[in-house]
């Protein structure tokens, strides 16, 4: 296996990658409890994109575990756990925002830094904008629902080192939000670095 | 010869179509629609139409319009979208509905969240009680799978293509179709995360009250859902009712059900006290609770 690029984003940072079909992309959570909010995008066509909906409907269940297929909105294989050290991961979360923040947590919250604000920057990096954030992954992230159809975001259940792996089933270009928030438990409070390693099989 | 052999035979026979009555079909002009909510002043109907199983409809509402959607025969998969009709970028998100309320099955006293943080749309009334905030619609995809065929032009058409045309007339992309909610087809989540669609059919003649916060466009896909157990494509008709109101005010219960929707009713207020193009004069004035 072939380290193709290895870097480390910084806390509350946007950033991308193209991950190419049969690469595989590992997210490593450097200090433990970040969510890492992610887009996928088909490269060969950015309006498919990851679908939260078709991927929870494909499997029956709203966890995202090893053997998760990320399936696109015309209900394609994007991209597939292949490994996991975290049990599992949310997609019903959604992304932060300045606006959700001031329903969550009160007008107070409003000028502080948010997950759809590194979204749309980094999207705007690739011909794209607000009307293509959909749904997305919250990796690390621990949304429980109750038999009362309570939800919400709670103590996460990652550690400082434990990483998620995913190989790429087509050309991907993945879009992560380094989540910034400081209102709830998805980063323990303290946003925090994480590290992005894409690795490419041996040539044969 | 044949009745369209010419143009005046065929503009003859074209005209003799005209005065058909279907089930399913919408009704022009809105308020001489016979079947009304009780309680609704025919004149105040904005919106009368039936929309068959497989079938998509969309209509611009007025803020404070309210929209009764009924499952007639109980076996109806109403897919909703909404998006702001002044600010088409702005639109439901599903995520931001469940999360900020906290409680992932919307019912009576749940609000519609934009991603911009505002109520587009309040729950008013519920006698169903059962839908679907997590599995989205079908696709070509799924269809194709299930039924051997999910094209539009087919027999099983699927709901992601069924919003693309929708929305398309509205000069609208499929960068549009956002998750969507689905009405009358409801799901539940285990405690290992599992979805359990309800058993079908349903309840025959259960209805949802909606009422309109912005001013909006309401897309309807009627298809069936996407965890459908059975082999047949089955989704039966759901009638569409819509009437002028005003928007939830200062007093209203939906909005003082929570202090998080409470502040989406603020941001909701907060775009129309600005834009004063906007109408707002209706909110003043708006009564308290609904009557859908």
């Amino acid at each position: 296996m072939t380290v193709v690029h290895d870097e480390i984003v910084r806390a509350r940072a946007p950033w991308s990658h193209v991950v190419k079909a049969g690469e595989s992309l590992r997210i490593i959570d450097l200090e433990g409890n970040q969510a890492v909010d992610c887009l996928l995008h088909l490269v060969a066509d950015t309006a498919e994109r990851y679908s939260a909906p078709d991927t929870m409907a494909a499997q029956g269940n709203i966890y995202l575990r090893v053997g998760t297929v990320l399936m696109s909105t015309e209900g394609n294989p994007m991209m597939t756990i292949t490994g996991s050290t975290v049990e599992r991961h949310d997609t019903i979360g959604g992304a932060c925002s300045k606006e959700s923040n001031t329903l969550r947590y009160g007008h107070h919250t409003w000028h502080q830094h948010a997950c759809v604000e590194n979204f749309v920057l980094e999207q705007s990096r690739h011909a794209m904008g607000k009307r293509d954030i959909q749904s997305n992954i919250n990796w690390f992230m621990n949304v429980p629902v109750e038999a009362d159809g309570s939800l919400g975001i709670v103590d996460g259940i990652s550690a400082p080192g434990l990483w998620v792996e995913l190989r790429a089933e087509a050309d991907v270009l993945v879009i992560v939000s380094n989540c910034p928030q400081i209102n709830n438990p998805c980063n323990g409070f303290n946003p925090t670095a994480v590290r992005m390693v894409i690795t490419a099989p041996e040539a044969r | 010869m044949s009745e369209t052999a010419t143009t005046h035979a065929a503009r003859d026979h074209a005209r003799a179509m005209g005065s058909t009555v279907v089930d399913t079909m919408p009704t022009l002009p809105a308020r001489s629609a016979t079947v009304v909510p009780a309680g609704v002043d025919g004149d105040t109907v904005v919106w009368a139409e039936t929309l068959a199983g497989g079938g998509a409809t969309s209509k611009v509402l007025s803020r404070g319009a309210r929209l009764r959607l009924d499952d007639i025969e109980g076996d109806a998969c109403v897919a909703l979208l909404v998006h702001n009709a002044d600010q088409t970028a702005e639109r439901l998100n599903i995520a931001d509905t469940v999360k900020v309320q906290w409680q992932a099955y919307p019912s009576t006293g749940a609000v519609l969240l934009s991603d911009l943080g505002r109520a587009m749309m309040s729950i008013t009334s519920d006698s169903s009680g059962r839908h679907d905030a997590f599995c989205g619609t079908s696709n070509r995809v799924t269809n194709a799978v299930k039924y051997g065929d999910g094209e539009v032009d087919g027999e099983q058409p699927n709901g992601r293509d069924r919003f693309a045309v929708a929305l398309s007339k509205r000069g609208l992309t499929r960068r549009d179709i956002a998750p969507n909610l689905t009405l009358f087809k409801g799901v539940t989540v285990g405690s290992d995360g599992e979805i359990v669609l309800d058993a079908v059919p349903g309840t025959p003649g259960t209805h949802v009250g909606l009422r309109a916060e912005m001013n909006v466009i309401v897309t309807i896909v009627n298809v069936a859902h996407v965890l459908d157990p059975r082999p047949e494509y089955t989704v039966t008709p759901v009638r569409i009712t819509a009437w002028s109101g005003l928007p939830g005010g200062v007093d209203d219960a939906v909005r003082l059900g929570s202090p998080e929707v409470g502040r989406a009713f603020l941001n909701t207020d907060d775009l129309y006290g600005a834009a004063s193009h906007l109408d707002d004069t209706a909110l003043a004035t708006s009564p308290n609770g609904a009557t859908s």
